[in-house]
């Protein structure tokens, strides 16, 4: 339970930590380490060198912007957790980090960190897929975007290159007339989840449903994220026809296996129980959002602050 | 920082400075050296307790820069600079060479909230952080505190009880605090 040998390197420029990752092929990034340091800790990772970017400027920022909410690399998860203006811009991402393991680890941990590590257990891979979000790349051959769904293409691996580093992840603001929802069943508050879901529900101008998709964490090999329009047109209470059918289709595209923490067959059984709740939730958020807005006797910012 | 190596096969070492309960040290170390084992072996602080060593357990844990961090989940040369708090930083001056038992550590005693101690400084540490963010924690918030530690001793009811007299204990020495609470924590 201790680390291989391994070189350091902390660097204190970008220029200089990604002229140090395009020289070392197998150097593995730093940066909050609650993801990283476990894998070194029982030698499932034995990089040769471990650029922290630690001491990096400008790259612990949390911005709430018109078009969604901006976090910089070294942003802790509990920095972003803890900003207002993030939580009215995207109010899914505080949802999310909230079941983010426990305060301790978010003190730590970095929420870019968590995307790029692209554990499909994690909550911020799917958060970010089910939103359309996207990470900010770069390497000495320049910087590039890379869209959520093509971030994460297996278990434990991104699409980032072995020279790149990512500069920060950009969540989508909400939508008008939508809502969201976050919920997770895990053995142990802080625990991994045995199922999450990730819900977004856009209403149209008479309150049906217009869209419905659902992100899903740990019961498929990465983060998935399913389109629903099963729901569109319903209104609420939405019926358990209507979420049964939302959950069938879901069950059609995510390849759920069991483990030691859950068999299949519960797991499946939690994707029932959990889109249901996340799509309720989440429309009832979309039609509180909707009418505050249209009855609030001064104009809300809609979310876009 | 500056690295060594003395020869082709030795494992490079690194100058790392770390203030530890207020004293400054000085120390050379591999990248590897998690900043639990740091604090154990290379400043001989034992108080700080290493369980699973990956993060799960929380008895580890040190205050980092005052938030509360897993220290094996920490290299040390990444803390470069940082100042750390281990239980040995919780008690309080009162004149003696072992001080006086901090808030958070008499609340422990007073309300059977350790068995064999194990876990003991992980969740004082993280308790004092706790405390100084929320000093009048709800029951469920006291609950919430302490949910990233285990203890397979106590069952944690004394554990939570310490929190909410640790609070009543802290509130005496604040202006509005307030020790209405007994030393069962209230919770019934």
């Amino acid at each position: 339970m201790k680390p291989a040998p391994v070189a350091y390197a902390r660097p204190t420029s970008l220029t200089e930590a990604l002229e140090l990752l395009a020289g070392t092929p197998d150097a593995k990034v730093l940066a909050g380490g609650q993801s990283l340091v476990p894998l070194l800790n029982m030698r499932l990772a034995a990089p040769t060198l471990l650029v922290d970017i630690n001491r990096l400027p400008g790259l612990d920022h949390v911005m709430a912007a018109p078009d969604g909410v901006h976090v910089g690399a070294l942003a802790r998860h509990s920095a972003v957790l803890a900003d207002a203006a993030a939580r009215r811009t995207q109010p899914l991402l505080a949802d999310a980090l909230s079941h983010v393991a426990h305060a301790t680890i978010r003190n730590r941990g970095t929420t870019v960190g968590s995307i790029v590590h692209a554990d499909a257990a994690a909550e911020m891979p799917a958060v970010l897929a089910v939103l359309d979000g996207h990470v900010e790349v770069a390497s000495v051959r320049g910087r590039r975007r890379i869209e959520a769904r093509d971030l994460v293409v297996g278990p434990l691996q991104s699409s980032l290159e072995h020279d790149e580093v990512a500069l920060e992840a950009c969540f989508p603001a909400l939508d008008a007339r939508a809502g969201t929802a976050f919920t997770e069943i895990s053995r142990r508050q802080g625990d991994y989840a045995l199922c999450g879901v990730a819900a977004v529900v856009m209403l149209d101008e008479d309150g049906a449903v217009a869209s419905a998709r659902c992100g899903y964490l740990a019961v498929h090999e990465t983060p998935a994220v399913v389109d629903l329009p099963a729901l569109v047109g319903a209104r609420g209470p939405l019926g358990d026809d209507v979420v049964t059918a939302a959950s069938d289709l879901a069950l059609g595209v995510l390849d759920v296996e069991g483990d030691i923490h859950g068999t299949a067959a519960y797991r499946r059984h939690l994707v029932r129980v959990l889109t249901a709740r996340a799509l309720r939730t989440a429309y009832d958020d979309a039609a509180t959002r909707t009418t505050t807005r249209t009855t609030a006797p001064t104009p809300t910012t809609g979310g876009t602050a | 920082m500056s690295t060594t190596s003395t020869d082709q096969a030795a494992e490079p070492t690194y100058d790392v400075r770390l203030v530890v309960n207020g004293t400054p040290h000085e120390v050379r170390l591999p990248a590897r050296r998690l900043l639990s084992d740091a604090l154990r072996h290379d400043l001989g602080l034992t108080g700080t307790h290493v369980g699973c060593e990956h993060g799960v357990c929380g008895a580890c844990t040190v205050l980092l820069d005052g938030a509360p961090a897993r220290s094996c989940l920490v290299l040390a040369v990444s803390a470069d600079g940082a100042e750390v708090t281990t239980v040995e930083g919780l008690t309080e001056d009162d004149g003696t060479p072992q001080g006086r038992l901090g808030p958070v550590q008499q609340a422990f005693v007073d309300c059977h909230g350790l068995q064999c101690g194990f876990c003991t400084p992980g969740f004082l540490t993280t308790i004092t952080a706790g405390l100084r963010d929320n000093p009048d924690p709800t029951h469920d918030e006291a609950r919430e505190m302490v949910a990233g530690n285990l203890c397979r001793c106590t069952g944690y009811q004394n554990i939570v009880k310490a929190v909410e007299r640790a609070a009543d204990l802290a509130g005496r020495g604040r202006p509005d605090g307030d020790d209405a609470r007994p030393a069962d924590g209230g919770a019934a």
